[in-house]
C-alpha cells in the first residue's frame, strides 16, 4: 500500500469512484445534449439542469442519509416510501384547517412514530430488519390511503406550504438548503458526538459492542427513528412540490433508490463503516441518470434498461473481487 | 487400521500441528483429548480431507492415502459426525440418511429403497424408529444416532465423532455409548473427541493426548490415571518442582467484588466467590468446567437465574454488561474475534470504545486527547501497530489482545476479568501480559483481577489465590502457601463418583 503512487492513492479514496462515476455521467450528458451543463440567472433564480438535478434529488438524498445509518448497523428500512406517503397525507390533511406549523409538526411526529415502531420491532423484538420494516411498508401506505380516503388530496392554501418544495432562497431552491442543513447536522452529530463510533461498532460487531457497554438497542432504535424522520421530511417536500398528497404514488419505491444510493456511494450492505457524502453522491448519480436520459431523448421504454446498465457498471467497479481480477493481469 | 505419523500443518503465523501421530485400531474406541487450541480440530480436518497436511504420512490398512476433500475421505471409509448435528430437521429421517446419494431407479428417486436403506443403516445401532417421520420429532440423542447412521450407511472403516456428547444429557450419553460399544464389536475403528474425563474413561480403550499442536502420547486407558491424563493435557511435567504462589497481596483486604450463589441453568451451579483489592484470583479447571460461565455471570454478559453480585458492599443484579461497567467491572472475553475486537475500526477507536460507551454520546475527549491516550497505551503495553489509525484487524493476535486490555484499562476498572487473555499469542507476549497483570494488581492501581487460563502454569504464575472449578461448580480454593500444581491438578481431575473433594 505504501508504495502506491499518488494517483493510485487518490483512486483508493472512498469517494473517488462515486465522484468519478458522477463526473463521467455529467460529461457524457454534456456531450450528448449541448448545453446540459448550462446555468443561467432568470428572475433572480439560478436555472439549469444542474440545479434541477439537485432539486429533484433532494427527497432521495434525505432518504439516503437515513438509509446510510440504518445500513451501517446491518439493518435495512424498506418502509421509507410508506413514511413519505404518511407524512404527506398528514400534512395535507391538516394544513388547510390547522395551520402550517401544526401540520408540519404533526407530519414529522407521525414519521417519528413510524421510526419508533420500526426501531422497537428490530431492537426490541429482534425481528429481521427487512421483515420488520416490510410490515410498515405494506401497512403504512394503506394508512396513508385511509387518511386521504383513497383520493389525491390537493392543497390550495396556505401558499407558505409550497415554499418548501418550490420556493427559492438566495436564488437557489429551498430544498437544497434543507438537504444541506440535514446533511451538515448529521455530519456534526457523527463527528462531535460518539454516535458515529457506536453506530459503526454495532454494525461491525454487535456482540463486542454490547460487551464494551454500548447501548446497542438504543443505537439501533435511533437509526430507524432518524431514517423515518428523513423520510417524513422528504414526504413534506414532495407533497409541497406537487401541492397534494398522493397516497398511492408519493415516494413509491423511494426506499429502493435510497438503498441503491448508499450502495453507489460505496456503502456495504454488511454494515460497519459508512460514508454520508458517498450516499449523497449516489443519490445524485441516480437523479443525473434520470435527467440525462430524458434530456437525451431516450425512448421511455428503454430508460429502465439504460439505468440498470449504468448502475450495474458502477456497482461492478466497486466490487472487491472485480478489482482483484482487474489488477491481476497488470 | 489407520495410522498417521509425522503430520505437520501450518497456517500463516501459526503452527497448528507439528509431528503429530495417531494410531486407530479396528474394534477399539480411541479418545482424542486436549485443551482448546491443542490441535484436535485441525487433526480431524486433516483426517477428513478438509485440510491437506504440509508433511507426514497417512496410511489406511497399510496403504498410503491422501484424501482430498471430504467426499474422498468418505469413499475411503472414513466417516465423521460433527459436534453440531448437521442434519435437516424438517426432512424425514430416511431423507436425512440418504440425502446426497439417493437410491435411484430410472432416473428417479426410489422412495421405497430410501426407506429400506435408512432402516438398514439404523439397524446397525439397534435403532428401530419410523424413518418416514420428520427428524425434528425425535430427541437430540436420536438425531445424533441418525447422524451416525448416515455416516455408516455404506461399510465404513473409521468413524470419527467430534464432541458428540456436548449437547446430550446423561441418559442420552449412555445410549450413545451403548451404540458405540456395539459398533466397536463390529470391528469399526472409532475416534472419539471429547473434553469430559468421565466419558473418556467410561468408553475409551486407548487415549491420545494432544497439547500445543503436538501429540503428548498414546496410552491404554487402563494404564493412565485421571491425574496423569490431566497432567498431560495441561502440560505440567510430573517431576517438575511444583510452582508455588508467591503472593504479595493483602490477605485480609476488603472484598471488592463477591458473588453469592451465582448460578445459571446449564452453565453454572451456585458459586460463591470473593475478590479483594489488589489480588489476582485465578480460575482453574478444564474446558467446560464453568470458568468462562462464571466470568460472564459476574460481568452481566449472561443473566443469572439465581444469586447476586456484591460490589462495594451493595448487592446488585446486572441486567446488562453496561451496568457492570458503570460499577467498575471490566471483562476481556476469551473470544477475541467475536466478542472483543471491532475488526474494521482503528486501534484508537477500539481502545476508546468502552470508556466512551460509559460516558454516553458526549465525547469524553478531543481528537488530540484520544490520540494521546491511544499512543500512551500503545507505548505502555508495547502494542505493535503501524499507527493508532490502523484497523485493529491488521494486528497480530497478541497485539489485538493488548489493545483490548488497553480498552478496559482506559476505563480504570476496580475489577478486571480476563478470560484466556493468553490464548493464541506467542510465548513472549504471554510473559509480557502476565507481568502486566501482576503489576496492575500489586501496583498503585490495586486492581482486583480474575485471571482465567487453560494453562495451569499461567494461572499459578499469575494468581494470589486459585479457585478450581470442576463440572460447573467450585471444587476447591487454594491460598498462597497451600497451593502447588499437584493439589490443583488433583482437584481438577478428581473423580466426581468418589467422595467430593474438600
Amino acid at each position: 500500500m505504501s508504495t502506491a503512487s499518488a494517483p493510485q492513492r487518490a483512486w483508493n479514496h472512498p469517494l473517488a469512484r462515486p465522484l468519478g462515476a458522477l463526473a463521467l455521467l455529467l460529461a457524457l450528458a454534456a456531450l450528448g445534449v449541448p448545453g446540459f451543463l448550462h446555468l443561467e440567472i432568470k428572475d433572480g433564480h439560478l436555472y439549469g439542469n444542474l440545479v434541477d438535478i439537485l432539486h429533484r434529488a433532494a427527497p432521495l438524498m434525505l432518504a439516503a442519509l437515513g438509509m446510510t445509518l440504518v445500513i451501517a448497523t446491518r439493518g435495512i428500512d424498506v418502509s421509507v416510501g410508506a413514511v413519505v406517503a404518511i407524512a404527506g397525507a398528514v400534512a395535507c390533511q391538516l394544513v388547510g384547517t390547522q395551520g402550517l406549523a401544526l401540520a408540519l409538526s404533526a407530519a414529522l411526529g407521525a414519521a417519528l412514530l413510524c421510526g419508533l415502531w420500526n426501531g422497537l420491532l428490530v431492537a426490541g423484538l429482534g425481528l429481521q430488519p427487512i421483515i420488520a420494516t416490510l410490515i410498515l411498508m405494506v401497512a403504512g401506505r394503506g394508512l396513508a390511503q385511509l387518511l386521504t380516503d383513497g383520493q389525491i388530496l390537493t392543497v390550495y392554501e396556505p401558499a407558505s406550504f409550497f415554499w418548501l418544495g418550490t420556493g427559492h432562497l438566495l436564488g437557489l431552491p429551498v430544498s437544497l438548503f434543507v438537504v444541506a442543513a440535514v446533511a451538515g447536522g448529521t455530519a456534526l452529530l457523527m463527528r462531535r458526538t460518539a454516535l458515529g463510533l457506536f453506530i459503526q461498532s454495532v454494525g461491525i460487531n454487535p456482540v463486542a459492542a454490547r460487551l464494551a457497554g454500548v447501548r446497542t438497542a438504543a443505537i439501533v432504535c435511533f437509526v430507524y427513528l432518524y431514517c423515518s424522520l428523513g423520510a417524513g421530511l422528504a414526504g413534506l417536500m414532495i407533497a409541497s412540490n406537487i401541492r397534494s398528497a398522493d397516497a398511492n404514488n408519493a415516494g413509491l419505491l423511494l426506499e429502493l433508490d435510497a438503498i441503491l444510493a448508499v450502495t453507489l456511494g460505496g456503502g456495504q450492505l454488511s454494515g460497519g463503516r459508512f460514508n454520508l457524502a458517498g450516499s449523497l453522491i449516489g443519490a445524485l448519480i441516480i437523479q443525473t441518470l434520470t435527467s440525462a436520459i430524458y434530456a437525451l431523448g431516450v425512448p421511455p421504454q428503454v430508460t429502465m434498461v439504460v439505468k440498470a446498465l449504468v448502475v450495474f457498471a458502477v456497482c461492478i467497479s466497486q466490487s472487491p473481487s472485480w478489482a482483484r481480477h482487474a489488477r491481476r493481469p497488470a | 487400521m489407520l495410522e498417521l505419523s509425522g503430520l505437520h500443518k501450518s497456517f500463516p503465523g501459526v503452527r497448528a500441528l507439528s509431528d503429530v501421530s495417531l494410531r486407530l485400531f479396528p474394534g477399539e474406541i480411541h479418545a482424542l483429548m486436549g485443551q482448546n487450541g491443542a490441535g484436535k480440530s485441525t487433526l480431524i480436518k486433516v483426517l477428513t480431507g478438509l485440510y491437506a497436511p504440509d508433511a507426514g504420512t497417512m496410511t489406511l490398512q497399510g496403504r498410503p492415502i491422501a484424501p482430498r476433500g471430504t467426499e474422498d475421505a468418505q469413499r475411503l471409509g472414513i466417516r465423521t459426525v460433527y459436534q453440531e448435528v448437521n442434519l435437516c430437521p424438517n426432512l424425514s429421517v430416511a431423507e436425512n440418511i440418504c440425502a446426497g446419494r439417493f437410491p435411484r431407479r430410472w432416473g428417479r428417486i426410489d422412495w421405497a429403497a430410501v426407506r429400506v436403506e435408512a432402516k438398514r443403516a439404523l439397524a446397525q445401532m439397534d435403532l428401530d424408529i419410523d424413518v418416514g417421520a420428520p427428524l425434528s420429532r425425535y430427541s437430540l440423542s436420536v438425531q445424533q444416532m441418525v447422524a451416525i447412521g448416515r455416516a455408516l450407511r455404506d461399510p465404513a472403516q473409521v468413524l470419527i465423532l467430534d464432541e458428540p456428547t456436548s449437547s446430550l444429557d446423561d441418559a442420552a450419553v449412555q445410549r450413545l455409548f451403548t451404540v458405540l460399544r456395539r459398533l466397536r464389536e463390529q470391528g469399526l475403528a472409532i475416534l472419539f473427541v471429547t473434553h469430559f474425563l468421565d466419558q473418556t474413561y467410561a468408553v475409551a480403550d486407548r487415549i491420545t493426548v494432544m497439547r500445543n499442536g503436538q501429540t503428548e502420547g498414546e496410552y491404554l486407558a487402563q494404564d493412565l490415571s485421571r491425574l496423569a491424563l490431566v497432567n498431560k493435557m495441561v502440560g505440567a511435567p510430573a517431576d517438575q518442582v511444583p510452582a508455588r504462589l508467591d503472593s504479595s497481596a493483602p490477605i485480609d483486604g476488603e472484598p471488592v467484588l463477591s458473588a453469592r450463589g451465582l448460578s445459571r441453568q446449564g452453565s453454572l451451579q451456585p458459586l460463591d466467590l470473593s475478590l479483594r483489592r489488589g489480588e489476582v484470583l485465578g480460575l482453574a479447571g478444564l474446558l467446560g468446567s464453568g470458568r468462562t460461565e462464571a466470568a460472564r455471570l459476574l460481568f452481566g454478559a449472561d443473566a443469572p437465574d439465581q444469586g447476586q453480585v456484591e460490589i462495594g458492599g451493595r448487592a446488585r443484579r446486572w441486567h446488562s454488561p453496561r451496568e457492570a461497567i458503570a460499577a467498575g467491572l471490566a471483562f476481556c472475553s476469551e473470544d477475541r474475534k467475536h466478542e472483543g475486537a471491532i475488526l474494521d475500526l482503528s486501534v484508537r477507536d477500539n481502545i476508546l470504545l468502552a470508556l466512551q460507551a460509559r460516558h454516553g454520546l458526549r465525547l469524553v475527549m478531543s481528537r488530540e486527547q484520544q490520540n494521546a491516550l491511544a499512543e500512551d497505551f500503545i507505548r505502555r503495553l508495547g502494542i505493535k501497530t503501524a499507527s493508532a489509525d490502523t484497523p485493529i484487524g491488521q494486528l497480530s493476535g497478541g497485539n489485538q489482545q493488548k489493545a483490548l486490555l488497553a480498552r478496559w484499562l482506559a476505563t480504570r476498572p476496580a475489577v478486571l476479568i480476563l478470560d484466556e487473555p493468553t490464548r493464541g499469542i506467542d510465548v513472549r507476549a504471554k510473559e509480557d501480559l502476565m507481568d502486566q497483570v501482576r503489576a496492575l494488581a500489586h501496583g498503585e492501581a490495586g486492581m482486583a483481577i480474575v485471571f482465567i487460563s487453560s494453562e495451569l502454569r499461567e494461572v499459578l504464575h499469575c494468581s494470589d489465590r486459585v479457585l478450581v472449578l470442576r463440572d460447573r461448580r467450585a471444587a476447591g480454593e487454594y491460598r498462597c502457601g497451600e497451593l502447588d500444581e499437584r493439589s490443583v491438578l488433583e482437584a481438577i481431575a478428581a473423580d466426581p463418583a468418589a467422595a467430593p473433594a474438600a
